[in-house]
């Protein structure tokens, strides 16, 4: 199976070794993997901020650059989702070849954990990782995308992890794109309650699905003194025993 | 009180909440317990999402064809020996009912809550005229006993007094001196209330549907203060927002069972009463005269535009009761008598967007009021909406946003724009990372926010682009 992989710009600059461990994954799974070099940003920041002219150009150069690919995977919900959102950029009547790209766009895109599960039909991908770990579950993943039960899956057959229920898991970290930024009282508060419940759950280790998140509550720990470990989910599903690096060891 | 309460722009407005241990800890666990209420009563219906998807088609049904039915309506209720006005304008509005009070000589008024009369302010408008207003469900009678303090929720106003502060109020201002127990500050109202409703000259309520085949309108409550002010006043006035209406009993039904289960978890409240004829003619009781003033205060600009399923609102508050923001700055931060996120969406089109235009960003975007939304209003979506307005036809974006959005989309035009600003990052930030764990702990410009509060990774040395070009240029070199 071919599949082009989606680098968010997060991962790009902070999280290389994500983008690593997500390709190692997929080549491991049988996938061909290839990565088009000209993808930059899915234009999230600047869409969700109102400014639509622009994230329309940049959402027409990232339908060009995948269109000819069978599957695209990204290790990010909710890049994933501003992929599955573009064609509402294109609602003119004059922009109907957009739109339908954009829709042909969405339909072969997809969220690493998805994709390992829903279609490659695989839930044992043969990691290990001896620890206790809470899971966060983003929101434009698990509620706007619907991506539910992959991860969990996923996560019960990594041999050693005890995964542990964080409670108030439906509220967001307060992470928020330019909300993170723009309401700096505000994001506080909410990352704080965050934060405050994971360390409620005596894990040792976090693990979530999309870097923006995992960098805004793990800089808040940072920040609180809490060196909690912080591991994004394509780390661990490519964790063996014996290697010990995460996305921290650059 | 009008739709804006307070003076303080939203900022301050917000560290004021957040300051308020004492309001965020009853706003934390009335959020928790109707959460969980709500999650119960809609589990226990069963098929949650198809309720949601009927609820929405009724909703978009009836905003789609509400001339029609607002004609109906208004015949039935003339039909019926009602009076109906409707009002383009708070100000008219308001005007019409002075005539009213004032033709009935009227002096004394007893209220049943109601969200739209504080949108076009008419208890102001009614003490004005020398009339005076009693409100008299509970919680409304909690915040006029303290001082007219403001709503902060649209199901249960007082939401940010826990009850110990509302023994306070009671004590101070009404010399109570019984414990918080709910249930005798209750009792202490209800004495407190009784005669006023013999008293009144008139009774004034909300609509939380009018229906349009009959004529009647439906008040969903808990309390018994709504039955009696639509009885015994000889003149009763409704006043409700021109898209509060369903075509038939049928579709009632099934509103009023979202509504119930969605605001407060319970199956049906304890009054879900429906006024047909309420002049009374064929019972002998009930007030003499009825008047139905339909509001529209800049709901039907809403009509034809990409914002008009906000109109398909049944304000049950289940966004507001979800909404994660809310929970940590509490409903007056909004500066809106309708918070949370439908006041987001809903406040800029019924007030200013200048004067709003900080509410639309007042959302992580996390989409959990959408997903508790009964009628399927895409909330967090319309947020995106008016962000779109407010930078592009507006033009009220902070010029330092708008040149960071210009160089960042530029830039991301470009794949080698885009790499050669990815590489820089790692020497631009070089001064500024902290060399023992590599992270960033008071950022420059557009990073100084963001690292008020937390720490930001160092970017990589090499990005995933530069590895992966890297781990190509050696492959092939190892084939040659």
């Amino acid at each position: 199976m071919k599949v082009s992989i989606f680098i968010t710009c997060i991962v790009d600059v902070m999280y290389p070794k994500v983008g690593k461990d997500m390709m190692e994954i997929l080549q491991r799974l049988g996938c061909e993997v290839d990565f088009p070099a000209a993808q930059t940003c899915c234009g999230q920041p600047a869409f969700n901020s109102g400014y639509h002219k622009d994230t329309k150009d940049l959402a027409k150069h990232m339908i060009q650059v995948f269109e000819d690919s069978d599957y695209v995977v990204a290790p990010s919900g909710s890049c994933t989702l501003m992929v599955h959102d573009y064609h509402n950029l294109f609602s003119a009547p004059e922009d109907e070849e957009w739109r339908e790209k954009a829709k042909r766009l969405a339909e072969k895109t997809y969220e690493l954990t998805q994709f390992i599960v829903d279609i490659l039909g695989v839930e044992d991908v043969g990691a290990e990782l001896h620890g206790t770990a809470t899971m966060h579950r983003s929101c434009h993943m698990t509620r706007l995308l619907n991506i539910k039960e992959p991860p969990t899956k996923l996560l019960s057959h990594v041999k050693g992890l005890e995964m542990v229920p964080l409670p108030h898991n439906y509220d967001c970290c307060g992470f928020g794109g330019t909300f993170s930024v723009k309401m700096v009282p505000i994001s506080e508060q909410m990352v704080d309650e965050k934060v405050h419940h994971i360390e409620g759950t005596g894990a040792n280790l976090l693990i979530g699905a999309d870097c923006s998140c995992l960098m805004n509550i793990q800089g808040r720990m940072s920040r609180l003194g809490n060196q909690m470990r912080v591991m994004h989910i394509a780390e661990v599903l490519n964790h063996r025993e014996g290697s010990d690096q995460t996305w921290e060891s650059k | 009180m009008g739709i804006k309460i307070g003076e303080k722009s939203f900022f301050p407005r917000v560290e004021e909440g957040i300051k308020d241990e004492g309001m965020r800890k009853a706003v934390r666990s009335a959020q928790d317990r109707l959460r969980s209420m709500k999650l119960r009563a809609t589990d226990e219906l069963g098929h949650w999402e198809d309720w949601r998807l009927l609820g929405e088609q009724i909703r978009k049904h009836t905003v789609e064809n509400l001339d029609y039915y607002l004609y109906q309506l208004s015949e039935n209720i003339e039909k019926n020996g009602g009076h109906v006005f409707f009002a383009k304008t708070a100000k008219e509005a308001r005007e019409y009912v002075q005539k009213v009070v004032q033709q009935k000589k009227a002096t004394k008024a007893v209220k049943s809550k109601s969200m739209v009369t504080e949108e076009i302010s008419l208890n102001n408008a009614l003490n004005e005229i020398g009339c005076e207003v009693l409100e008299t469900d509970l919680a409304e009678f909690i915040l006029q006993t303290d001082d007219h303090d403001e709503p902060s929720h649209i199901v249960v106003p007082c939401l940010h007094k826990d009850r110990e502060k509302i023994r306070q109020v009671f004590k101070e201002k009404l010399g109570y001196e019984g414990t918080s127990k709910p249930e005798e500050m209750a009792g202490f109202v209800r004495e407190q209330l009784r005669h006023k409703f013999f008293e009144a000259d008139i009774g004034i309520t909300g609509c939380n549907f009018a229906v349009a085949e009959s004529g009647s309108f439906a008040i969903v409550a808990n309390e018994g203060n709504e039955r009696l002010t639509t009885t015994l006043p000889k003149t009763l006035i409704t006043v409700m927002g021109m898209e509060r209406i369903v075509p038939t009993w049928e579709e009632l039904d099934i509103v009023v069972s979202l509504l119930c289960r969605s605001a407060v978890g319970q199956k049906l409240t304890s009054y879900i009463t429906l006024f047909t004829e309420p002049g009374g003619r064929s019972t002998g009781d009930g007030p003499e005269e009825f008047h139905l003033v339909i509001v529209d205060n800049g709901r039907s600009n809403m009509l034809g535009t990409e914002f008009q399923s906000t109109l398909h609102c049944i304000r049950c508050a289940s966004c507001i009761n979800v909404c994660p923001i809310y929970r940590h700055i509490g409903g007056h931060a909004y500066g809106s008598i309708y918070p949370g996120p439908i006041g987001a969406v809903l406040t800029p089109w019924l007030a200013d967007y200048k004067e709003y235009k900080d509410l639309p960003y007042a959302s992580s975007l996390c989409g959990a009021c959408t997903e508790a939304c009964p009628v399927k209003i895409p909330l967090h979506e319309l947020l995106i909406k008016h962000r779109r307005k407010i930078v592009e036809d507006e033009n009220l974006a902070p010029f330092p946003e708008k040149m960071a959005m210009m160089a960042f989309t530029v830039a991301a035009k470009s794949p080698k724009m885009f790499q050669y600003g990815s590489k820089l990052a790692p020497t631009l930030l070089f001064p500024f990372t902290n060399k023992q764990d590599h992270t960033i702990h008071e950022g420059p410009g557009p990073i100084k926010p963001w690292t008020e509060i937390r720490d930001l990774p160092a970017p990589a040395k090499e990005t995933f682009h530069k590895w992966y070009q890297r781990q190509q240029e050696e492959r092939t070199n190892g084939d040659l």
